[in-house]
């Protein structure tokens, strides 16, 4: 596993003791059966014959979006689209011919841009500051709060979206019109982010407890206060926590459909997967489209694709915070 | 702390009548009557727990298989490790419309597959009984990389002594995975069913883009989802009342399965230095 992880030590009287068959050990010898070259090979057959099968649907989209309608229909097993038509991926942009409906798909792709940028960056900066209370200072009840705080890691989404719902339209903020610039509808998708998210929060905490406690009163003897304490010593010994957490909400934001459709009203608002759902919707054949599924398909492979590009530049990252996802259990 | 006052919140507006437009009025327990009078109701939870009961064992299954060729290729499972992840970073709407296109009855490239094998495929979007089925193959097996992720982990952290002693006993294959293996993962795998059983009674996405939008808010009877029943009660209808009572017992129907699985749980799950 990657180096930048310290195992972060549980705390006296943390909730629950680790299970001890998940730590990030020092590297074992895998235990591999005394096996001759063929089982090797049968091994290999059945992970590529899987594989196939997993990537396969990425696969199916890339060709799919580049074939012509009547193809799409008619030669569905066919991989190598004949002929290519790379007009789809323009249409996604500029409008189907003959559809009344132009999509807004650059807008709504600088919209998911910023939107999870910001989402991202608000969760990182106020989860860990949330964490490092939690994890350096001794307050009476601290447990007790940090508890409250893993459990609304169990909440459905569910339960909290009417009455959230009901808290931004009290607060106006279900209508048209701008606030501070930005449209009022996007706000619930990001500002909630302001106040932490539990499940980072933890991640974070454990990181923080990691980190030797002479550390920071060697920096308290520097003349450290608190804040600066945080920014010098914790926040950059943090730092494959606080990725970590960037890049998981990212994606979370990039992907999140329930309160897109909630809170969006107009198609200028919209984010990326919000748009997806409204050009299926409207291109579809129930709704009196002409089922162009082709431009579809290209829109959510160019949907698809910065997620996969995220995935590639941060993949360690990945395995890491899943990993402290598992152990948590 | 942002969480819980929403939470609060809409345990009292589950005993009111609030739908924005009138004046709202308390009504006792009459939410919570008429759900489990509302034929949809029982509709929605059905579908859900059969959705649940297909999706979660199939996905434990699939993940531990791959988990296990994974750990016996050793270093070179790296490409194949991040294959099986990928489908982790679909957006939720492409799944759903993935699903839409590749598992279609008629043109979709599943079935053409099967007939290359002489199988004649289900009408899987638009028959009662696969509908169910195909979602747990889309959403839940498709989506194994994360879990494949964490039974690796556990399975390289069984000690290679354990392998060596029940080898020299003698046991079989099975037998080592059954009595070494599984016992040792075993805090792993009760996490990945707790985390996918409560995902699963909460699937929203990838059901309401294939089947739900604003001209058919029922979608199709076979493919209502509880989660998607409580969101048209809300934000279709504006019934928030009930809306926010439907939630109420989810959670609670959340509650009281994962606590069942808890208690089971003691039984199966072995914990290293625990006696």
């Amino acid at each position: 596993m990657s180096s930048g992880f310290a195992t972060p030590t549980p705390a006296q009287g943390s909730a629950q003791p680790l299970p001890a068959a998940l730590p990030i050990a020092p590297r074992r010898r895998w235990y591999r059966p005394p096996a001759g070259g063929l089982s090797r090979i049968a091994y290999y057959t059945m992970l590529t014959f899987c594989t196939f099968l997993f990537v396969y649907p990425f696969v199916w989209a890339v060709s799919n979006s580049l074939k012509t309608r009547d193809d799409f229909f008619d030669h569905q097993t066919r991989l190598v689209p004949h002929p290519f038509q790379w007009s789809n991926y323009s249409d996604v942009f500029n409008g189907v011919e003959g559809q009344l409906y132009k999509a807004a798909f650059g807008t709504w792709i600088w919209n998911s841009l910023w939107i999870s940028v910001l989402a991202a960056v608000t969760v990182t900066v106020s989860s860990s500051l949330v964490a490092f209370g939690f994890a350096y200072f001794r307050f009476p009840l601290r447990n007790f709060f940090f508890g409250c705080v893993l459990a609304t890691m169990m909440l459905p989404g569910v339960v909290t979206l009417v009455p959230t719902y009901l808290l931004w339209n009290k607060l106006h903020f279900t209508g048209p019109g701008t606030f501070l610039f930005l449209s009022k509808n996007q706000y619930p998708l990001w500002a909630p982010n302001l106040f932490g998210s539990a499940f980072y929060i933890f991640l974070m905490r454990q990181f923080f407890l990691g980190i030797p406690r002479e550390l920071f009163e060697a920096s308290r003897m520097d003349g450290d206060n608190y804040w600066t304490m945080f920014w010098r010593i914790a926040a950059p010994l943090a730092r494959p926590a606080m990725i970590v957490t960037f890049i998981f909400e990212f994606k979370a934001s990039w992907t999140e459909l329930q309160k897109a459709i909630v809170y969006l009203r107009s198609d200028k608002t919209f984010t990326v997967p919000r748009g997806l759902k409204n050009l299926l919707d409207l291109y579809g054949p129930s709704a009196g489209g002409h089922g162009d599924y082709q431009v579809i398909v290209a829109a959510t492979v160019l949907s698809t694709l910065p997620m996969i590009i995220i995935f590639f530049l941060g993949q360690r990252y990945f395995v890491e915070g899943i990993a402290t996802q598992g152990r948590k259990g | 702390m942002f969480t819980s006052g929403p939470m609060i919140a809409s345990l009292i507006l589950s005993f009111t009548d609030y739908s924005i437009i009138q004046t709202t009025h308390g009504v006792g327990w009459a939410n919570y009557h008429d759900a489990l009078h509302d034929p949809y109701v029982r509709t929605a939870m059905r579908n859900t727990l059969i959705y649940t009961l297909i999706s979660v064992p199939l996905h434990v299954i699939v993940a531990l298989y791959l988990a296990s060729l994974l750990a016996r290729v050793g270093r070179g499972g790296g490409f194949f490790r991040t294959a099986f992840y990928l489908p982790q970073m679909s957006p939720t709407v492409v799944t759903g419309i993935l699903y839409l296109l590749i598992f279609n009855g008629s043109f979709g490239v599943l079935n053409a597959g099967l007939r290359v094998l002489h199988i004649r495929g289900p009408f899987w979007t638009t028959d009662p009984t696969w509908v169910k089925p195909g979602l747990a193959l889309m959403i839940s097996v498709w989506g194994v990389g994360a879990s494949v992720v964490i039974f690796l982990a556990a399975l390289k952290g069984v000690p290679q002594h354990l392998y060596e002693a029940a080898a020299m006993d003698g046991a079989s294959k099975w037998r080592r995975f059954r009595d070494v293996t599984l016992p040792m993962i075993s805090p792993a795998i009760f996490f990945v069913v707790i985390i996918n059983t409560i995902a699963g009674l909460q699937t929203f996405d990838q059901v309401y883009t294939a089947f739900f939008n604003q001209s058919t808010p029922y979608g199709t009877n076979a493919s209502l989802m509880y989660a998607i029943y409580i969101f048209q009660q809300a934000f279709t209808f504006f019934k928030f009342g009930y809306a926010s009572a439907l939630a109420w017992i989810l959670f609670l129907v959340i509650g009281v399965i994962t606590a069942v699985q808890i208690v089971a749980s003691r039984r199966f799950v072995y914990y290293e230095g625990q006696r």
